[in-house]
């Protein structure tokens, strides 16, 4: 530790601490424009020079190195006219348009302006004029504004993995800009709006929609990713018209990904559900509340009476609250019922029999940046978990090792030690590898329930440099993502990738898809029973006397001919058509039922015009209702309605509640929302004892048999969600629908396969799996393994396709 | 993009630097470009950046940071006159005038023939030689009167 003074006060920094960290430990604010605690250090600014004893000059504290016995002035007569000519120098070149300034009441050069700058200009020669730059539909740019801090240059090069921005020119001439024609596409890239300290870039879809001081600040949680960002939303006139992060360092630090940031503009939508509807005769008619339970209500009980409990299903969302998810299971299971499922993506349920308990990330998402070996199975890391891949991007930085298996190759921004890019049916003996040569690294005996399944495995040299890596490595990790989960052998990869971090010695994780993930399970929102402390879940059964239907079999995705689809399905924020494994089985499922019940907050357009549902009750997103989110670390956090609800929107838990009361079910006599958290989670936000990723003593199945296609004779879908089609919210969007990363799905395919069917890049050609066809346009995309055609799910153009992982057939069109 | 031969010295200056720090050798390597191009395209700039493995913005930074790369086509010939203090009080302003007077050009302008493109340049570190002038920005020449500037455009228009 350095013992130094500033302003009198005694203070004492780690080595290499600066005069600037000293200064934050006591609380002494020194002014600064290009310092910023999370970014590098570029002292361009010199905003921030103070007075050093024994220095001839003024020195900047952010990058003056602390001594031992140094004394600091931040506020003395040199100090403070060095920051006055800093000052007037920064303003030689600023417009005065504050008045029509975004930035203006939360600027900082406005802020230090008042203290520092003078009353009146001396500068009388011509100001200098910067060209605005276009860098997307996300942000908004005034360069004349830039006082060339660099903070947002820095940010790409150092947290968002892409330098996008940088600075061209010198001098008078230097001016902040991306490549020629290039925009700023990083997933994280709204988070320069907030570093920017003046108003060279803000927000685009914020822009001249209200000042900064009319707007209250709520708080709130991110609805998204499995994360759990904490937010500020900004409100005005019972209106969301701003999110921006709120810091919480073991979370989200002090970013938002662009989908938390940006997606409420999807609250203000058109398409909001604001009065609810039935279908009468073939047509849609809006109906006040009553009506429309009273329907539901009758037509529940008219399907339990004509064709018994356990023909009632429910599906609800994983990014809906723990409230909603409890209420929604504790209808279906009042009802006689235990067909219920929040895992509408996924397609391998083997594992539930063995699940212990709700799957998570297996440690605290802070920890991430001190492992030092780290393999990812599955997963679009960066799209669907745009801050975890940032903190895995830190630990890289740090000097972890990150190994990848996967079926695609996109660019994690970081250094990849190993990578495995092979078919989804390859995904599981290329664990089944790592395993083996995990066991023959340790010298310990094949787990038995893994025997079977590799025998006829041998590791090769990829199998055995990440099976070094992660035994060598310590603290290591393996983490699931979201295309495995989704894999038709989900269980068989969950379960080999458990063996392997327990011989090696390593975490497991499951990397939550949506912000509920874990919450759904311990909300009891699954088919199976009272493993999770749910207390309701063991009062019904299922139709074969044990568990219920889960996702898959409810909307007969398994076999859509087996007839297990159920007769009336209450539908909880979700899209069939585009949340579900299979969609064309799910929109057919639906169509055959009696009842179809949407609960949510849009008009959705399939639902209206394809007429699987007959019920549409709009309920209240995220910003209008109080609940609970448990993040994928296992984090409870509640939030309450930052504005009231649209129109006759109401909470879900609330329509929930009244319904049940209608039913005359037992156990629906909340008054609040806490009253059912404090149902769900009786011993308060500990939910630790819930967590758990074993399964048990579920037998992986041989490594070439199963649900795997054969590789030779079809060629491979890979179904990923697109990050921003990935829930009703960000869909509805209009600006992050604007962005590159939501641009049509194209059908991606390998030169190889480009060349052996005979197809060249831009041609439209007809996909078909099963009934189903749509028609893309093929692009060549040649790190995409063999035989595999990389076709996005989640989208309306390919919404008519069938299961996300299957076979699918290509024709010339 | 580039030839067998300017690529074969990129690939020269890649062995001075670590092979983790390929971007050390950006500066030389938009110099050999440039050499071969004449001046610096988009689509140059961009090939460089991927040859080196570093962002393009980075490379654009480079490149418009230090005004001997040249971003907009330019003449056979680019004259630089300095037109710094040493060079003006020794009639650095003369030379711009018989350059501006013998071409029919002004600063950042090239003539018809596409032979001469004429800059203001800034000190070049011969003030005793002054006043000063590059051709071309490896050649320099010195003490630029009326005479010499007249000789220089001779041979250069030979």
């Amino acid at each position: 530790m350095i013992n130094f003074e500033i302003d009198g006060k005694p203070v004492s920094v780690p080595k290499n601490g600066t005069v600037m960290d000293g200064a934050n430990q006591l609380g002494i604010y020194i002014p600064h424009f290009c310092y910023h605690k999370k970014l590098s250090i570029a002292a361009n600014c010199r905003m921030c020079l103070v007075q050093v004893e024994k220095a001839p000059k003024p020195l900047p504290a952010c990058a003056t190195p602390a001594m031992e016995g140094m004394k600091v002035f931040t506020h003395s007569g040199q100090a403070v006219t060095a920051q006055k000519g800093v000052m007037e120098f920064l303003l030689i070149n600023h417009p005065l348009d504050c008045p029509i300034c975004d930035q203006g009441g939360e600027c900082q050069l406005q802020d230090l302006a008042v203290g520092y700058g003078a009353s009146a200009s001396r500068y009388t020669e011509a100001k200098r004029v910067v060209v605005n730059k276009n860098l997307g539909p996300l942000i908004s740019t005034d360069m004349t504004r830039c006082i060339h801090c660099t903070r947002c240059v820095r940010f790409g090069q150092e947290i968002g993995g892409i330098m996008e921005l940088g600075m061209a020119g010198r001098g008078e001439h230097a001016e902040i800009l991306a490549f020629v024609g290039k925009t700023v596409d990083s997933e994280l890239s709204g988070n320069v709006i907030d570093l920017c300290p003046v108003g060279a870039l803000v927000s685009k879809p914020f822009r001249y929609s209200a000042r900064t001081w009319e707007l209250s600040r709520r708080k709130s949680i991110s609805p998204h990713c499995g994360l759990g960002s904490n937010l500020i939303v900004q409100i005005k006139q019972n209106r969301v018209m701003r999110v921006l992060p709120r810091e919480n360092e073991e979370i989200n630090e002090c970013w938002l990904s662009d989908k938390d940031r940006f997606s409420y503009e999807g609250l203000n939508s058109e398409e909001r559900l604001t009065r609810p509807m039935i279908k009468q005769g073939g047509v849609w008619q809006e109906c006040d509340w009553q009506t429309a339970l009273e329907f539901v209500a009758n037509g529940l009980k008219d399907v339990k009476e004509k064709h018994g409990a356990e023909s009632i299903g429910a599906l609800g969302s994983a990014h809906s609250t723990l409230e909603e998810l409890h209420l929604l299971q504790k209808l279906v299971r009042g009802l006689g019922s235990a067909n219920v499922d929040h895992r509408v993506r996924q397609s391998d349920f083997r594992a539930d029999s063995q699940m212990q308990g709700a799957p998570w990330l297996g440690m605290p998402v802070a920890e991430i940046l001190q492992l030092r070996s780290l393999l990812v199975i599955g997963s679009t890391l960066r799209k669907d978990h745009p801050l975890l891949a940032h903190r895995i991007r830190q630990a890289v930085k740090h000097g972890a090792q990150l190994n990848v298996i996967n079926p695609i190759d996109d660019d994690l921004l970081t250094k990849v030690r190993n990578r495995a890019i092979v078919a989804p049916d390859k995904i599981v003996s290329t664990l089944a590898e790592v395993l083996k040569a995990v066991v023959e690294l340790k010298g310990v005996e094949i787990p038995d329930d893994t025997k079977n399944a590799l025998s006829t495995v041998s590791a090769s040299d990829t199998a055995r440099a990440m099976a070094a890596s992660l035994n060598d490595n310590k603290p290591a990790a393996i983490f699931i993502g979201n295309l495995a989960q989704h894999h038709p052998r989900y269980a068989d990869i969950c379960k080999l990738a458990q063996h392997i971090a327990q011989i090696s010695d390593a975490r497991f994780g499951v990397l939550g898809e949506a912000a509920n993930s874990v919450g759904a399970y311990i909300a009891g929102a699954v088919p199976f029973d009272n493993r999770f402390g749910n207390r309701n879940a063991d009062t019904a059964q299922g139709r074969h006397g044990g568990p219920g239907a889960n996702a898959s079999q409810m909307l007969g995705m398994d076999d859509p001919a087996s007839g297990t689809g159920c007769k009336a399905y209450v539908l909880l924020n979700l899209e069939p058509e585009l949340d579900s494994y299979n969609p064309r089985h799910a929109v057919k499922a639906l169509a055959a039922a009696d009842l179809v019940v949407m609960m949510s907050a849009y008009k959705s357009r399939a639902a209206i015009e394809g007429g699987h549902a007959d019920v549409l009750l709009p309920i209240a997103p995220f910003t209008e209702t109080s609940g609970t989110f448990i993040s994928t670390e296992g984090r409870v956090q509640s939030f309450n309605g930052v504005v009231a609800p649209l129109g006759e929107t109401r909470p879900a838990w609330k329509v929930l509640r009244v319904l049940g009361n209608i039913l005359q079910l037992d156990g629906f006599d909340y008054e609040t929302s806490e009253q059912v958290r404090a149902d769900v989670l009786p011993a308060g936000n500990d939910v630790s004892a819930w967590l758990n990723n074993s399964l048990g003593s579920l037998a992986v199945s041989p490594i070439e048999a199963g649900k795997e296609n054969k590789g030779s004779e079809g060629l491979q879908r890979i179904g990923e969600v697109p990050i921003y089609q990935a829930d009703l919210i960000v869909r509805r969007s209009e600006p992050l629908q604007r962005t590159r990363d939501a641009a049509a799905p194209l059908a991606w395919m390998p030169g190889s396969l480009m060349a052996q069917l005979g197809l060249q890049s831009e041609e439209v050609i007809r996909l078909k799996q099963g009934e189903g066809e749509v028609q893309l346009p093929v692009a060549q995309d040649d790190s995409l393994p063999a035989n595999c055609i990389r076709v996005a799910s989640a989208h309306p153009s390919t919404a008519a396709l069938g299961g996300m992982f299957d076979q699918i057939t290509v024709e010339k069109s | 993009m580039l030839s067998a031969e300017s690529l074969k010295k990129i690939d020269y200056e890649l062995t001075k630097y670590p092979a983790d720090q390929k971007q050390s050798a950006v500066m030389s390597a938009l110099a050999i470009a440039q050499d071969e191009k004449g001046w610096l395209t988009t689509e140059t700039m961009d090939f460089v950046a991927e040859y080196l493995d570093m962002p393009s913005i980075a490379v654009y930074e480079v490149a418009t940071f230090y005004n001997m790369y040249n971003l907009q086509p330019i003449g056979k010939y680019k004259i630089t006159v300095c037109t710094n203090l040493p060079c003006a009080l020794s009639g650095a302003n003369e030379a711009v005038t018989r350059f501006r007077e013998r071409l029919g050009i002004g600063f950042n302008e090239t003539t018809a023939d596409g032979r001469f493109t004429l800059k203001e340049g800034e000190c070049m570190g011969a003030c005793g030689d002054a006043p000063v002038l590059l051709v071309n920005n490896k050649r320099m020449c010195s003490f630029m009167s009326n005479d010499r500037i007249d000789q220089l455009l001779e041979d250069l228009s030979k």
